[in-house]
């Protein structure tokens, strides 16, 4: 059988309103994969997550500046990308937030529950600037399951 | 559906039931808004009931960890009741379960803030 890809993308504006938006564009997407409500939920947030960050952290709320969410499907995964146009940044230097130190700080748990609902999480910098976060989520097979 | 959220009073204890997403924007701030109004009068028996919440994402996390240092540096105590499944995933994986007291009854809950 044909193993067939399919892309879709969007451009938002830097505004939280707009991660609904986005959050709605994966749950249909994840739907038409044929993830599992649960998988399907985590995904969604983390995609939400990923884009906060993007918003917050790498476009500093200039809501000039875009975000650009891409989705790569096929019947056995999606792959997410999420693109800021802010000076990009070093993901090593996020705190634990499962060290005791930081289990009170009420910022700092978005990244971490990406990395643990998805089953790849990839930072780059864009040659033009800004920040890329790939995301890859296999669908769970009955072997797995 | 954004964040509503409902006060009542049983015995000494301030109960807020949640309803909607706690999420970045309109349902954090609203919290945090109902919990200053709490300990701003007075009012450090706070109990939080989760079971209507439909959706947490981590700035929803992050308020609830806010609520519970802004009524514990008041001197106050902060529990949680009905966690959904996945509101109590989000909390386990990042150690919160360690930091909040929580209940499945409220007449428990009720009881345990003045034991």
């Amino acid at each position: 059988m044909e193993q067939s890809e399919s892309t879709i993308a969007l451009t938002i504006n830097s505004n939280f309103k707009f991660t609904e938006l986005v959050a709605s564009v994966t749950d249909n997407i994840t739907q038409i994969v044929g993830f599992a409500e649960e998988e399907a939920h985590w995904i969604s947030l983390s995609v939400r997550e990923s884009v906060i960050n993007a918003i917050k952290h790498g476009n500093k709320l200039d809501s000039d500046k875009a975000v650009d969410v891409k989705f790569v499907i096929s019947e056995e995964e999606i792959i997410i990308y999420v693109r800021d146009y802010g000076e990009g940044f070093d993901p090593t230097r996020i705190p634990d937030p499962l060290d005791p130190t930081n289990l009170l700080n009420p910022n700092g748990r978005g990244i971490f529950y990406m990395r643990t609902f998805m089953d790849e999480v990839d930072f780059s910098n864009h040659p033009q600037g800004g920040t890329i976060v790939k995301m890859l989520k296999k669908k769970a097979t009955l072997e797995s399951t | 559906m954004s964040l509503t959220i409902n006060q009542r009073t049983v015995g000494d204890v301030s109960v807020l039931d949640l309803s909607g997403k706690v999420t970045i924007g309109a349902g954090s701030v609203q919290l945090r808004e109902a919990i200053r109004k709490l300990i701003d009068g007075n009012n450090k028996k706070i109990l939080l009931n989760l079971g209507d919440v439909s959706y947490v994402d981590s700035s929803g996390i992050g308020e609830l960890v806010h609520s519970f240092t802004t009524t514990s540096n008041a001197g106050g105590v902060l529990k949680l009741l009905n966690l959904t499944k996945k509101i109590q995933d989000l909390l386990a994986i990042t150690k919160l379960l360690t930091v909040f007291e929580t209940f499945t009854s409220e007449d428990e809950a009720i009881k345990s803030f003045n034991k």
